[in-house]
């Protein structure tokens, strides 16, 4: 299995199994047209609920993530190589952020807090694309996540 | 769909003078793994054995696939339909392993040989064992492997892994989800092992006293809660009214800690409109849930 969840994090485990999913399409680890493990693999093996499995397959697919064939189980979608290639992007933003900080001499868990922070307050503004996601949620198009299209 | 395998209205139980349930609501949807968590004395096995018939409650409704438990004809078709592992663990005690299953199956049209026969050899169960001389483990696993055998659409469940080890804990488990994941049954289970429950449920009801304080769908629960700290620069000031949401605030030293159910984004904008503060948001686990709950009441 590819999927490791953190038990203790609080963090709810579709959200964590999304984000999996996720970080696997954008570090290649799974391609366009790749089938995922079955729900009641991943249920099985990470001894999880199914229905928290389910949730989250559907919600990739609500994101475009994945496409869920009937009977013959949940393959990565072709477009979502588009989504990793942008995440490469937003890589390269943060690792020269990084590097940026590094005089500074803040500890790991110094970034995180400063960084969760700023997106709080962020999200506080509305500064941020609506979560993409949620039930209603939009999807943004790419574009502006580029930066493309502006002035 | 709101389509509920059990559901209790305002269920109420009193034992010579000691109130044991006082106005239970309790909803488990269909397909769903519900964790049924509460304090030693809270009211959990009360409320089992009332849905299995067992005992009769003063006041109230309870349903079991839409059946009336104080329906006498019903009871049986319910029961029929029902894996129970009760939290004594108590079976026949003349009876060898063999024997009770024997004497079990026939009682199950839609027995399972296959899962008898995989559980047997998982759980390695001696056959010719009496009942009295198997641990507390050994008869936890048989009963669940007679409960989960008969084919049921609804395992209640009383403490399950009571008594197990890490690893007879953990196949346990594996096994539950993997039994939700092929055939859909229902399962409710009362456990106090947060982490597990954590791990397998989807919906949980924590009861204290007798009610339901917290109940729905676990994935929406620890998505809402979160834990607010706000550290003040100089002296905490409290507003007079916090904002909808803020469920349990504790004061150390200049930080408030705030626990927060639902509309966090309004209660951060509030902390941080008092004067010279810093807030910060944290996920919260269900141990964290369970206690301020259990606690402040």
């Amino acid at each position: 299995m590819i999927f490791r969840l953190n038990q203790s994090s609080g963090i709810p485990l579709y959200l964590q199994l999304i984000e999996q999913v996720k970080h696997a399409v954008e570090t290649g680890a799974l391609r366009e047209g790749d089938q995922l493990p079955t729900i009641r693999k991943v249920a099985v093996d990470l001894v999880m609920n199914p229905n928290t499995v389910v949730r989250a397959y559907r919600e990739l697919e609500h994101e475009g993530v994945l496409e869920l064939k009937h009977g013959s189980g949940a393959f990565i979608k072709e477009s979502a190589g588009g989504r990793a290639r942008v995440m490469r992007k937003a890589q390269a933003v943060v690792q020269s952020a990084l590097e940026r900080l590094a005089p500074l001499g803040l500890t790991e868990d110094e970034l995180r807090r400063v960084f969760e922070n700023e997106l709080a307050q962020a999200r506080a503004e509305k500064r941020l694309a609506p979560a993409r996601h949620r039930a209603g949620g939009s999807v943004v198009p790419q574009a502006s996540i580029n930066g493309e299209g502006k002035p | 769909m709101t389509d509920f395998i059990i559901e209790t209205n305002q269920l109420c139980k009193s034992f010579k003078g000691q109130t044991a349930l006082r106005g239970l609501d309790l909803r488990v949807p269909a397909g769903s793994i519900f964790g049924f968590l509460g304090r030693n004395g809270a009211g959990k096995t009360t409320t089992i054995k009332t849905l299995m018939g067992l005992l009769r409650a003063d006041s109230g409704a309870a349903r079991v696939f839409g059946i009336p438990v104080t329906d006498a004809d019903g009871s049986i078709e319910v029961r029929r339909r029902i894996g129970f592992v009760t939290e004594d663990k108590e079976l026949y005690p003349y009876m060898t392993v063999e024997q009770i299953i024997r004497f079990t199956r026939p009682f199950f049209p839609k027995w399972r040989d296959d899962l008898e026969q995989r559980y047997l050899k998982m759980f390695e169960l001696p056959p010719k064992k009496k009942i009295p001389d198997l641990s507390k483990g050994m008869r936890s696993k048989l009963m669940l492997l007679l409960a989960i055998s008969r084919g049921a659409e609804l395992l209640i469940l009383d403490e399950p892994t009571d008594g197990l080890d890490p690893a007879a804990t953990e196949d346990v488990l594996r096994e539950l989800v993997a039994i939700a994941a092929s055939s859909g049954t229902t399962m409710f289970f009362s456990s106090h092992q947060l982490a597990e429950v954590e791990l397998i449920a989807d919906h949980i009801g924590i009861i204290e006293q007798g009610k339901m304080i917290v109940t729905g769908s676990l994935d929406d629960m620890k998505a809402q809660y979160q834990r607010l700290q706000v550290v003040f620069a100089d002296s905490v000031q409290t507003p007079s009214h916090w904002v909808d949401g803020v469920e349990f605030v504790r004061q150390e030293g200049r930080v408030l800690s705030i626990l927060a159910s639902h509309n966090v984004d309004a209660i951060v904008e509030q902390a941080r409109s008092l004067p010279g503060t810093a807030v910060e948001r944290f996920p919260v686990t269900l141990k964290e849930i369970f206690l301020e709950h259990v606690r402040s009441n």
